[in-house]
């Protein structure tokens, strides 16, 4: 029984990547679609196109504060996009479209500033921002900034999220929770002092190098922004129908991300990651894979953190060295706790 | 600067020591074994590192009413909340953000336009009434470790229009009530390391006394919490009725007078309802009268008066969470678990916290131990 | 049911202090710790108040006392309930 206060209007939680706005979804905007590809719910939607595949995927940003350590909405706004094409395995970035909504009374020298990263971004994606928009919104009606961005991009094959196989292993290109922590902590004031920055970046170029490596052996692909590696691998294991079952002293983290996640009493398994790839990769292809992570300069702390396991349900485990428990993804952003 | 590595004990394999001795204890009851914790931070831990997991199966760990989220009252939450209906800015722990009171949270509120602002440290109430024209209202919730931040922040004479509505609890007082529940199964408690670190462990002898059950109060980190399981069974089949401080790196006997001295003179106790569970005598902290000022459930009494005319929940008074967090009964034994009462729409405390024993149930869909069998090969 | 945090004194300005926790600093209200403390102390930390010093002392013993634990026998003991097949989990 809902309250009819939650039955009739949106909450934060639709937007937070979890059940809740997968259940929205399927229920306002997929009741009446019947095409597969965009049933599947992927982080993007594959066309053929002569012997390769077109991708296109499409992403609307929105973070507060709008910059944070390590970054800003510009910089996301290319990051999310190129990060969700290579992890359909089209790390050729053809082109980006970008709209902006901005409030009235938004400095336009911050909006310079925006720019500027956007376009740093864009250099170091190696893609272009091919066509924009741009709207004003009275005062009050958007919070500051909106940046919608669109990207095309092509492959010669398409990687899926829910290709796991039993045997797999995972592996993540870095460490945990960093840009979730540190925009948690900017958004909050919550007086940390440290390095303790966004790991926005784009991951094209390090994807490349990993699909040269691991070739047929790379299964899977997700990035882990919204809801973290929980959510991010709850539904590669729920699409594959397997097991997943993480090592708790194989997690890489910042030593600030560590320490704002225990201040905070948040689990980095369950904040966003901006410049992070979770990798499912045939274990013959293990070792190659992490060399040539470990050859970039993006890919310096990446591990291997868990194994995939055939099941008759689908579960994500983490063995703490103590026990094992399950994990499980979240309808909301974590906030600081005190208890 | 790396943090010196002598703040933590989470090696596993000392770990897996306590665990045996943990199994040796309860294999020499040869019989089941029940204890409560009374706190949620040793819930959240236990959780965190999949403790439960490798509990001997002969061993209970009941969660007690030791969870402020899970206690405070519905009509408390509901009180935050007229006051931002009324327009004023509110500042609360995030903890208690999404916490439902009869009808909404303070999220939903948020949501329709009221102003609610999560804070991590009291004295940023203190920081941001400074630099506010306006009433800011401090939703103070949490045990006796948390007011006594509180109390040293109004010790601090901050501005008057930090307005205090505190829904502070007094954990003694819930100990005592399940304590004294008649057929309760519990042997022992394990009470709360960092309360504790306040109250002092000498707090816990007249309980030990009137009711013969032993005390021990544990730490959070996953050996502090073994090895205080390890001593409290032991204490409990050996029927020794005795307090043992197993974290004294943060507890003495006395506690720390200065805090307490400061709770003391800025909170008095006073009888309150605790959610789900009972009224508790003694339970409550209220602002003494020399805090009026900083009183909001003062200062807005009028506003307040309304929201006791809240119709309750329909289904309420089937609600058994007394009778899980006292250690009677489980949550499948409740006709509305799963049903009336889930995580999106609790009835009960033990729904209301991510670290209640019915949400845990209920998420994880856990057998009467919270146990699961494990995945892939045991740790060698 | 609170959450707890151990750091280490790193400056100290009248009742506050800028206490290290994992190399992340954060301003700490001294206004309620138990007794004297100095730069270099370890602290225990709640809602931005410090509420109690740890003596150094007790964490050596604390250390030493886990320490001892495991040095008892392993061989062969698995936790309970543990099963070693990678059969269906679930």
């Amino acid at each position: 029984m809902k309250t009819p206060f939650a039955d009739q209007f949106i909450a934060a939680k639709h937007g937070a990547g979890g059940p809740a706005m997968r259940a929205l979804i399927g229920s306002v905007f997929l009741a009446d679609v019947e095409d597969s590809e965009v049933l599947a719910m992927d982080d993007g939607a594959a066309i053929p196109f002569g012997d390769q595949w077109l991708v296109v995927t499409t992403d609307a940003h929105v973070v507060h504060p709008v910059f944070f350590p390590g970054g800003d909405i510009g910089r996301l706004s290319v990051c999310g996009v190129v990060n969700d094409l290579a992890m359909m395995g089209a790390c050729d970035v053809l082109a980006l479209t970008s709209s902006v909504i901005l409030e009235e009374g938004f400095s336009i020298e911050l909006l310079r500033r925006i720019h500027a990263s956007t376009q740093q971004a864009c250099r170091e994606a190696g893609a272009k921002i091919l066509a924009g928009d741009t709207k004003v919104m009275g005062r009050g009606e958007v919070d500051q900034i909106v940046l919608s961005t669109t990207g095309i991009g092509v492959t010669r094959r398409v990687i899926r999220g829910g290709g796991l196989q039993p045997g797999d292993a995972v592996v993540i290109t870095g460490t945990l929770g960093d840009h979730g922590l540190a925009v948690l902590s900017a958004r909050h004031s919550l007086g940390l002092q440290g390095d303790l920055l966004s790991d926005v970046a784009p991951l094209n170029g390090l994807i490349r190098q990993v699909l040269l490596a691991g070739g047929a052996g790379i299964h899977a692909l997700k990035d882990p922004t919204r809801g973290g590696v929980t959510a991010a691998l709850s539904e590669m294991a729920e699409r594959a129908g397997v097991a997943i079952v993480l090592q708790q002293q194989a997690l890489p983290m910042s030593d600030a991300g560590r320490a704002a996640s225990e201040l905070l009493g948040i689990d980095p398994l369950s904040v966003a990651n901006e410049g992070k790839a979770l990798i499912g990769v045939h274990p013959d292809q293990l070792q190659a894979v992490l060399q040539a992570l470990h050859s970039h300069p993006l890919g310096q702390a990446a591990a291997h953190i868990g194994q995939v396991h055939a099941s008759e349900k689908p579960a994500l485990l983490i063995d703490t060295g103590f026990g094992q428990r399950r994990l499980f993804e979240k309808d909301a952003e974590p906030l600081p706790r005190i208890c | 600067m790396n943090y010196p590595p002598r703040l933590e004990f989470r090696n596993p394999a000392q770990g897996r020591a306590l665990q045996q001795r943990l199994q040796r204890a309860v294999d020499r009851a040869g019989r089941e074994v029940t204890v409560m914790h009374v706190c949620g931070s040793h819930e959240q831990a236990m959780a965190r590192y999949g403790l439960r997991s490798s509990f001997p199966s002969d061993l209970r760990v009941l969660m007690g009413p030791g969870c402020p989220v899970c206690v405070t009252d519905a009509p408390e939450i509901d009180a935050c909340i007229a006051l931002a209906a009324q327009g004023l800015r509110v500042l609360t722990y995030g903890d208690m953000l999404r916490v439902p009171g009869r009808a909404l949270s303070l999220a939903d509120a948020k949501a329709a336009g009221a102003r609610v602002d999560v804070i991590y440290a009291a004295t940023q109430a203190t920081e941001i009434a400074k630099q506010s024209s306006e009433p800011v209202v401090f939703f103070a919730t949490g045990f006796e470790t948390t007011a006594v931040a509180t109390a040293a922040l109004l010790l601090q004479n901050p501005p008057e229009n930090l307005q205090v509505l505190s829904a502070h609890k007094w954990v003694p007082a819930a100990m005592e009530v399940v304590a004294a529940t008649a057929d309760s199964q519990v042997e022992g408690f394990l009470a709360a390391g960092h309360a504790a670190a306040i109250t002092g462990y000498g707090l816990f002898e007249p309980l030990v006394q009137r009711h013969q059950l032993p005390v021990v109060v544990a730490g959070f980190e996953p050996l502090d919490i073994l090895a205080g399981l390890v001593e409290l069974v032991e204490l409990a089949i050996d029927k020794k009725a005795q307090v043992v401080n197993a974290f004294p790196r943060c507890v003495s006997r006395d506690g720390n007078p200065k805090a307490l001295r400061a709770l003391r003179e800025v909170f008095e106790l006073g009888d309150g309802q605790w959610r789900g569970i009972a009224e508790i005598a003694d339970g409550n902290l209220k602002l003494r009268p020399e805090f009026a000022k900083w009183d909001a459930s003062l200062t807005y009494a009028e506003t307040l008066r309304s929201v006791a005319e809240l119709p309750e929940r329909p289904w309420a008074s089937d609600c058994r969470c007394g009778a899980i967090l006292s250690g009677q009964s489980e949550p499948s034994d409740c006709k509305l678990f799963g049903q009336e009462c889930r995580p999106e729409a609790p009835v009960g405390a033990c729904m209301v916290s991510s670290e209640g024993a019915c949400r845990i149930w209920f998420e994880h869909g856990l057998d009467g131990h919270h146990r699961q069998r494990r995945v892939g090969p045991s740790p060698a | 049911m609170c959450l707890g945090a151990p750091g280490q004194i790193i400056e100290m300005q009248g009742t506050t202090a800028i206490v290290d926790f994992w190399g992340v600093r954060r301003q700490v209200a001294l206004d309620v710790v138990d007794e004297a403390v100095a730069v270099g102390d370890f602290v225990l930390v709640h809602v931005g108040f410090a509420i109690r010093r740890i003596p150094a002392e007790e964490l050596d013993e604390t250390l030493a006392y886990f320490a001892a634990m495991s040095e008892e026998d392993l061989e062969g003991w698995q936790p309970p309930g543990a099963d070693r097949s990678q059969g269906d989990p679930l």
